[in-house]
């Protein structure tokens, strides 16, 4: 049973006549798609901007809108979502990423998904609609509801409205590719790279058959980029033996590569797609363990993140994840266990859950 | 009455010297940096272990007894103010950074550690703990994470709940919980999120993960001094527009400058009526290109004096007095209450003119220093607590201040939180459904109510 509803009211509606629902959005994250017996919310006709006031660099628009839609908005007046929204092309709503709690490489710079949303109105278990947060940059008042949003895959409620804090766009950006022979190696140049004071825009590890590719991004105006690349492959290239490759990318040869990266066009048919949070110092034997089993990686934030496509079933990964004390998310693949590994925080979820959902709802 | 052998059983986790129930052992404690509001503690204990904490946590869940967690007692908005009948739990001495990892760039900390103490340690490895409440100096991390705690630089790095990655921490009915970990990303509903800002309803954190980040290669540091607090207000809201990123823009008004000059010698201008101070920080190149655009933005906005920091001692200096100018206000009254609304920026000029015609109408010096940058008022309403109803008129006059931030679209507080002060006032921003969830999410947490009890929620059947 599906519902595609237009008001706030026909939700409530739902809510409150259903026993089981899910809310979704267009299913561009496959893996997180309601499973069968549940009554699904197709959210997409709840869409559209409510407030936009450009000065302020804050957007409040409804939970159905579409990422691209409200990105191209931002554009025409030079800002936008710093967290690098993924997976956009596909069609991506609003509120199915503040649910999934996917931040892109742009994570990196200015912080994720959750550092930028301010706002949310919410229907819970029992159909009351909810707001939290406000539209505001800083707001200290009552528990931040919103954050807790951030990830829970419809857990706690159906998101409605959603409020965003904007910053301006760099107005252009360089990439320096650096190959590298071994993981080792690449690592050890990500981390002298985050921890210098330099305004990287994102730094991504890169992994194919032949080369560990570093991939640091910088933004900011165009004739100030030449000089900050310069100081930023200085720090590279006395380095060792290993470093294969170095060049910089611009222009559209660069927005083509993150492009690229935030929709996954790596991740080949069959594979499914896992994001698993991480420190840089896991990264080599996270890396060794899915490597002999086939997976291909792809790190993010500086190490902070993998990206990982996987080919086998995900309760393998499932049981690996636990034995490393990780945990994970599937995005892409076959729906019904997302989340993996090892979680941390179940009991105190438990409460809120049955603060939110006492009838077990969602 | 349970109060003797609770007392009792406390005495089995604590030896005389961090048991006080003495009258004059009580006193200081009874109040936080809202001096306006006392309460006298049954007795309050000092911990050294986390598993003290718990102990504690767990017996006054058994017994009943409510417990507010205090470290310096910084709170603004009365949040470590104590319960009459509960006991304070004194976090001073778990005061221990237990992990600091310069590679991952991550602090673990406990509750008690003082907030800039986590930057000197720190400092060596050329990192730093980017939230900067005013009174980072005294204050700590607990305190810190309970009420979200801000600062002048969260205009670029955010508050403190984006600095937070992990947290241990013991739930009001002795339950402990890990929340989050060690990397910036997490999958599953954000419970950090949830924790940071709950005005410590939900228990007690023992132990945070803090994220550090690089310093900042360099800084250039402006003062921009105008004949009219509304001109300073209007400068904030170009200098945003413009796409400009600076790291802190602040507003001060004269009262405040004069304050804040007697007390550090900060070198401000004292005939200004608004003051703006404005820091640009991040790498070298792009902050000499950022800075040539704000000075454009500066000369065009009719600032009739502007001038820079020449040096680091120059820009510690305009930093002391900023951050000192609470404090400072103190020598111009006898007592005065802080406020901590936040408006949309485009309306700051408006929202301060309201604000002095609100002054005048009240008969109430008000004092201004602020978050420009992120909307965030700081009024300081002076009066004279031996004066009969001058805490009453105080205390309205912040009340519609707060009304007014409300309909401006903005917030009752941006970074100190509700605490006892503002409790009152939730409803005023929240409707019946929402009280309701906060409340229902508190009641999963705490069923008995014993965690902070009176903070945040309003009283039934007062206005």
């Amino acid at each position: 049973m599906e519902t595609h509803p237009l008001t706030i009211s026909e939700i409530q509606e739902c809510i409150r006549r259903e026993a089981r629902l899910r809310a979704s959005g267009a299913g561009s994250k496959s893996a997180l798609r309601p499973e069968g017996g549940v009554y699904v919310i197709d959210m997409r006709r709840l869409e559209g901007i409510i407030e936009y006031q450009p000065e302020e660099f804050t957007i409040i628009a409804w939970a159905g809108s579409r990422m691209d839609a409200v990105q191209r908005c931002l554009a025409e007046h030079g800002q936008y979502l710093p967290f690098d929204p993924v997976l956009v092309e596909r069609g991506s709503t609003l509120g199915g990423t503040v649910a999934s709690g996917l931040s892109g490489p742009g994570r990196y710079r200015y912080g994720g998904l959750r550092d930028f949303l301010l706002g949310v109105k919410f229907l819970d278990g029992q159909g009351n609609l909810i707001s939290s947060g406000g539209k505001v940059v800083k707001n200290a008042a009552g528990f931040d509801m919103a954050k807790l949003m951030v990830g829970s895959l419809g857990e706690y409620g159906v998101l409605v409205e959603l409020a965003f804090k904007v910053f301006p766009r760099p107005t252009a950006h360089a990439t320096l590719l650096a190959a590298y022979g071994d993981l080792q190696s690449a690592l050890t140049a990500m981390n002298r790279l985050a921890s210098a004071p330099l305004e990287l825009f994102a730094l991504d590890l890169e992994v194919n058959e032949t080369n560990h590719t570093l991939l640091a991004r910088l933004g900011g105006s165009a004739e100030l980029l030449p000089a900050r690349m310069e100081r930023l492959r200085a720090r590279l290239r006395d380095d060792d033996p290993t470093l294969r490759e170095c060049r910089v990318v611009e222009w559209s040869e660069e927005q083509e590569i993150w492009r690229e990266a935030g929709e996954f066009l790596w991740v080949g048919e069959g594979y499914s797609l896992v994001k698993i949070p991480l420190t840089p110092q896991r990264v080599m034997s996270l890396d060794q363990r899915l490597g002999e089993r086939g997976a291909k990686c792809r790190y993010s934030v500086g190490g902070n993140l993998a990206w990982v496509a996987w080919p086998g079933p995900a309760s393998e990964l499932d049981a690996i994840l636990g034995e490393l004390g990780l945990s994970g998310l599937v995005v892409l693949g076959a729906p019904g266990q997302p989340l993996i590994g090892r979680q941390t925080g179940a009991a105190f979820a438990s409460r809120v859950k049955r603060a939110l959902d006492p009838m077990g709802k969602f | 009455m349970t109060a003797e052998p609770f007392l009792e059983a406390l005495q089995q986790i604590y030896p005389p010297n961090r048991l006080l129930n003495e009258a004059a052992q009580l006193v200081p404690y009874e109040s936080d940096a809202l001096t306006a509001l006392h309460a006298r503690p049954q007795a309050v204990v000092i911990p050294e272990s986390q598993q003290e904490v718990i102990e504690t946590v767990r017996l006054c869940h058994r017994y009943q007894v409510p417990f507010v967690a205090r470290g310096s007692g910084t709170s603004l908005s009365g949040g470590s103010t104590p319960v009459p009948d509960g006991i304070v739990i004194a976090l001073n001495r778990l005061n221990h950074v237990l992990r600091l990892d310069p590679e991952q760039r991550l602090a673990v900390v406990e509750p008690g550690v003082i907030n800039l103490e986590v930057s000197r340690q720190a400092a060596p490895y050329g990192l730093y703990y980017a939230p900067d409440p005013s009174s980072q100096p005294i204050c700590t991390i607990g305190g810190n994470i309970a009420f979200n705690a801000g600062g002048a630089h969260c205009l670029k790095y955010g508050v403190t709940s984006n600095h937070v990655l992990g947290l241990k921490a013991v739930l009001a009915d002795g339950e402990v919980v890990e929340l989050g970990g060690e990397s910036l990303e997490s999958v599953a509903g954000d419970l950090i999120g949830l924790f940071v800002g709950s005005e410590g309803l939900f228990g007690i954190v023992l132990e945070a993960t803090l994220r550090l980040l690089p310093k900042p290669e360099t800084y250039r540091t402006i003062l921009a001094a105008y004949s009219s607090l509304q001109r300073a207000g209007d400068a904030v809201a170009q200098i945003v527009a413009s796409g400009l990123l600076p790291g802190a823009i602040e507003i001060m008004d004269n009262l405040a400058i004069q304050a804040a000059q007697a007390a550090v010698a900060a070198g401000y201008p004292l005939d200004a009526e608004g003051l703006l101070i404005v820091e640009l920080d991040g790498e070298a190149a792009s902050v000499e290109a950022d800075y040539q655009q704000l000075m454009e933005i500066m000369n065009a906005s009719g600032a009739y004096q502007i001038v820079e920091a020449k040096n680091e001692a120059e820009r510690m200096r305009i930093w002391k007095g900023r951050k000192s100018a609470f404090s400072a206000v103190g020598r111009l009254s006898p007592d005065y209450l802080v406020q901590d609304g936040v408006v949309p920026r485009g309306r700051l000029g408006e929202a301060l003119a309201e604000i002095q015609r609100m002054s005048s109408q009240y008969n109430l010096r008000v004092a201004n220093v602020f978050h420009a940058g992120d909307g965030n008022l700081h009024p300081l309403i002076l009066y004279d607590g031996r004066e009969a109803g001058a805490y009453e008129r105080a205390e309205r006059l912040a009340g519609e201040i707060l009304r007014l931030c409300v309909r401006f679209g903005g917030s009752i507080t941006g970074e100190h939180g509700i605490g006892l002060e503002k409790r009152q006032y939730l409803p005023v921003m929240f409707n019946e459904a929402d009280l309701d969830a906060l409340q229902a999410i508190r009641r999963q947490m705490d069923p008995l109510e014993i965690a902070n009890r009176g903070k945040m929620f309003p009283l039934l059947g007062q206005p």
